[in-house]
């Protein structure tokens, strides 16, 4: 039985990315994502897809039920489920499950981020076998159709066989063709994200809320441009500490900032574990921007440039607003790292800057 | 595949529970069996029943929820059957033995109700081949005038697909516009006919039919008739898809759409106007034969596991399977014991009537009729008694705005029955009529709502309308009760709008 859904299927998949597309701004600042972090799909409640009806509407509260109960007391089921009409076209709001990949592809589209051309060499190379030859032997199954034609004809035209008056080609076994395959080596691109975040007392949970999204995203990008990813996660206010996810995004502080420990720490992870040669290497840091001395601020800049930058593909600082402190730091690296490429800065003061904060990092295609 | 080169065990028993069913008395269209896996079948189950649809997204959409529920351990499918001559029906592959014995226990009992019951029985037995047809139409159209256009047709044509009249197979097809057919009557005679009077003999005729009575009734109707002449739809018309696919400037590949869509929906529709009967007619003799003829020892466990799985009720849901196969039961004991008739009515105790018992053995035959002349509502309004509500503890629950949650009302028999009726006519479906189509005269289609006691949901209604519109090409209208006002929504392809009926707004050719 050949059965055709599969095409329905797409075209549905298709019609729900489109829509999820119009809202991409909407589900950029959607913080219950993130709960779902780790699962390779997301189900995403999407809007509009169920076809309206002339139907009842909800004052069409009563029904029928069965078991115990006095009157006045709660009902467990909330409607009653008689007849088609009851339960399915109630639901306005379709969940549709979609994988991380279709959904940063989605963002590539949108925020029309170009791929990444990964730099350096490629150190792990991946087998894939690929149909790119032709055999004389084989199944069946992989018989190629014009090569055999083609051998045929040749044969009959040496053999003087052919008559383009009655130009009947007849195969035999020794014109058979057919497809065969090589095992190509694929060089695989390595990618490492490091992120640095302040969190000494002047970031509040609202603003890690901000990282967070943020950093989700540049997460789902990125995975989707290289097949090997890794995250490293640095934590710092006067010092720093390498720690893992959970508790990068939970970590709380207190006390001053002194951002070039972060800085220090991540140039020693970096010459310990990633040889820039082998890696394509993206630093993103995440601060209110209230560093504690000029002095440091500075400092971080000459680290920018001499250490870090050198080393990687992109270093990223992403300033989210905060109540306390000056915010001066994203100055300070305009001012000393003015037109430097490589260095990109964005602001994020709401959720509603990310859409338009990831356009910015992810906008020259590095 | 079918079961008999994949399963020949399987096949071997279909046979054995055929010849069980047919000596029980049901009586079946040839029944094939296919072995499926739980994909296929939820591809199948996507595409309502069949192996073949044209091409649409929503098909898609049901099959992506169908697998997602099947993920989650919510929902199984056991069995399809289609109405079909010979009726198909599906296995999944890889149940267990029990469990298809019982699901071919079930199908018979389906495809006895899908050949015998009445409201089948305008449906069209050779369906499978049907949508295989529409699908190639379908596809044929979207060759030739590209896949988007035909797809947003099929947008608009199925969100309007409920606008049918389930009823008008069983009356005599109205004339055709322009088809010949029918000869046209002249109002007289068609007064006349509308006011024949009631049947008499000659010499009661002057009293049961009063000559002067007649006369002003006739004038009445004949006066009536003129009136309506000229005007479209000459009668409120429910079958609003037949009206447009007559009326409505359509391309010839989009009547071609359209018609395919009404013809489906009125295919489907005799299965929504009886899906306690035919699920309760099922259940009813899966258990009976199952339990008195097919099952072995070891069939016992799995067997009762999976049959009170199927009538299971849980609080504040009405479960169709569980509520048809109690009415059956019910039914058949109330005949085997001679409870009904004005006799039993009027028993003066109710000790009396708990004893009653005439030994008079007619249920069998009544429960052959039941399946054979009612649906939901006919069934639901004949058959269900105090008794029955009170044994299965059924209460009349409605929305508290209080606490915010459905509360229980009370065990009213009078509640229920009234509340049960309504949920089940049109089965769940709002009455739409064409009352207008040439609206002002401006050549604009007017809808109305028939209120029952439910508004129509606003939001969907503007949304429909739109989609009306686009397939009327004209401004089109809805009138519609909400909120106790009468209400004209209307749509004129660039913005919806909506305001209270007033006098001055021009008057539809009928009123509702």
């Amino acid at each position: 039985m050949a059965l055709k859904i599969e095409k329905d299927h797409q075209r549905f998949r298709q019609i729900v990315k489109g829509k999820i597309r119009k809202d991409l701004r909407k589900f950029l600042t959607r913080g219950e994502l993130l709960g779902r972090e780790g699962e390779r799909t997301i189900s995403i409640p999407v809007r509009g897809i169920e076809m309206p009806h002339f139907r009842y509407g909800d004052n069409n509260d009563a029904g029928v039920g069965v078991g115990d109960g006095e009157s006045g007391d709660p009902v467990d089921g909330q409607d009653g489920d008689m007849g088609p009409g009851g339960t399915q076209e109630g639901q306005h709001i379709l969940e549709v499950e979609v994988s991380l990949d279709e959904l940063a592809d989605i963002l590539g589209d949108e925020l029309k981020l170009p791929r990444i051309q990964p730099k350096g060499q490629h150190s792990i190379t991946s087998e894939k076998d690929k149909y790119s030859g032709i055999r004389t032997t084989g199944p069946e199954s992989l018989r190629h159709f014009k090569r055999t034609f083609r051998a045929a004809l040749k044969r009959q035209i040496m053999a003087g066989l052919y008559d383009p008056e009655c130009p009947i080609v007849v195969p035999i076994r020794r014109d058979q063709r057919y497809r065969s395959w090589k095992t190509v080596k694929k060089p695989q691109s390595n990618a490492v994200i490091i992120y640095m975040m302040d969190v000494s007392g002047s970031m509040g949970d609202e603003q890690k809320e901000l990282v967070r999204l943020e950093a989700f995203w540049i997460d789902a990008w990125l995975r989707r441009n290289y097949e090997g990813i890794e995250s490293r996660y640095i934590v710092h206010d006067v010092r720093a500490g390498e720690v893992d996810r959970q508790t990068f995004f939970r970590i709380r502080e207190d006390g001053g900032t002194k951002i070039s420990s972060a800085f220090h720490l991540c140039r020693q992870v970096i010459e310990t574990n990633y040889d820039p040669n082998e890696w394509n290497i993206y630093i993103f840091h995440f601060s209110d921007g209230d560093n504690s001395s000029e002095s440091d601020s500075r400092e971080c800049c000459r680290l920018i440039r001499e250490v870090l930058l050198p080393k990687s593909n992109m270093f990223g600082y992403c300033q989210v607003a905060s109540a306390y402190g000056s915010g001066n730091f994203i100055n300070v690296i305009h001012e000393h790292l003015d037109k430097v490429e490589g260095v990109i800065t964005s602001r994020v003061n709401t959720k509603d800057d990310i859409y338009d904060s990831l356009k910015t990092f992810f906008g020259q295609g590095k | 595949m079918s079961i008999e080169t994949k399963r020949p065990d399987l096949a071997r028993y279909a046979r054995e529970i055929m010849e069980i069913a047919a000596n029980a008395g049901l009586d079946f269209f040839e029944t094939r069996f296919e072995m499926v896996d739980f994909d296929t079948m939820q591809q199948i189950a996507a595409y309502g029943g069949f192996p073949q649809r044209y091409p649409h997204w929503r098909f898609g959409m049901e099959y992506e929820k169908l697998r997602k529920q099947h993920v989650y351990g919510l929902g199984k499918i056991y069995e399809l059957v289609i109405n079909n001559d010979p009726c198909y029906a599906y296995l999944v592959a890889d149940n267990e033995l029990t469990d298809q014995k019982l699901v071919m226990a079930h199908v018979y009992a389906h495809c006895d109700f899908f050949k015998n019951n009445y409201w089948f029985s305008k449906t069209n037995r050779k369906m499978m081949d049907e949508m295989a047809n529409h699908a190639t139409r379908v596809r044929k159209h979207i060759d030739r005038y590209g896949h988007d256009n035909v797809e947003s047709f099929i947008d608009l044509c199925s969100t309007l697909d409920n606008l049918i009249d389930p009823h008008s197979p069983f009356m005599r097809r109205q004339k055709q516009p322009g088809g010949g057919g029918e000869e046209r009557m002249s109002d007289e005679r068609h007064a006349n006919r509308d006011t024949g009077g009631f049947q008499a003999k000659p010499y009661m005729e002057s009293w049961i039919n009063p000559p002067e009575v007649m006369r002003r009734q006739r004038e009445a109707a004949l006066k009536e008739r003129q009136a309506s002449r000229g005007r479209l739809p000459e009668q409120p018309l429910r079958d609003v898809l037949r009206f447009l696919l007559d009326h409505a400037p359509l391309e010839d590949w989009e009547a071609d759409v359209l018609s395919i869509i009404r013809e489906e929906a009125y295919y489907f529709a005799p299965q929504g106007q009886t899906k306690i009967m035919n699920e309760g007619w099922a259940t009813f003799w899966h258990s009976r034969l199952m339990t008195t003829k097919i099952l072995r020892d070891e069939d016992i466990i799995t067997y009762a596991d999976h049959h009170s799985g199927t009538v299971a009720m849980s609080p504040g849901r009405l479960n169709p399977y569980k509520i048809g196969v109690e009415l059956f039961r019910d039914i058949e004991d109330r005949w085997n014991r001679g409870r009904f008739g004005k006799e039993y009515e009027e028993c003066s105790t109710m000790a009396e009537m708990r004893k009653w018992n005439k030994d008079v053995g007619l249920g069998r035959e009544k429960i052959f009729e039941v399946r054979r002349i009612h649906n939901d509502v006919t069934f639901i309004d004949e058959f269900l008694t105090p008794e029955f509500v009170d044994r299965f503890r059924m209460y009349h629950y409605r929305y508290d705005p209080a606490t915010r949650r459905m509360v229980v009302v009370n065990r009213d028999f009078k509640k229920i029955k009234q509340q049960l009726l309504f949920m089940l006519t049109n089965h769940m479906q709002p009455y739409i009529y064409v009352v207008d189509g040439n609206y002002a005269n401006r050549g604009e289609l007017y809808l109305a709502h028939k209120h029952t006691g439910v508004d129509l949901d606003i939001k969907y209604a503007v949304e429909t309308l739109r989609n009306v519109q686009r397939v009327w090409r004209r401004p089109a209208h809805l009138q519609a009760m909400i909120n106790e006002e009468m209400v004209l929504f209307s749509f004129d392809g660039e913005q919806s709008q909506q305001q209270k009926i007033h006098e001055d707004l021009p008057k539809p050719a009928h009123s509702l």
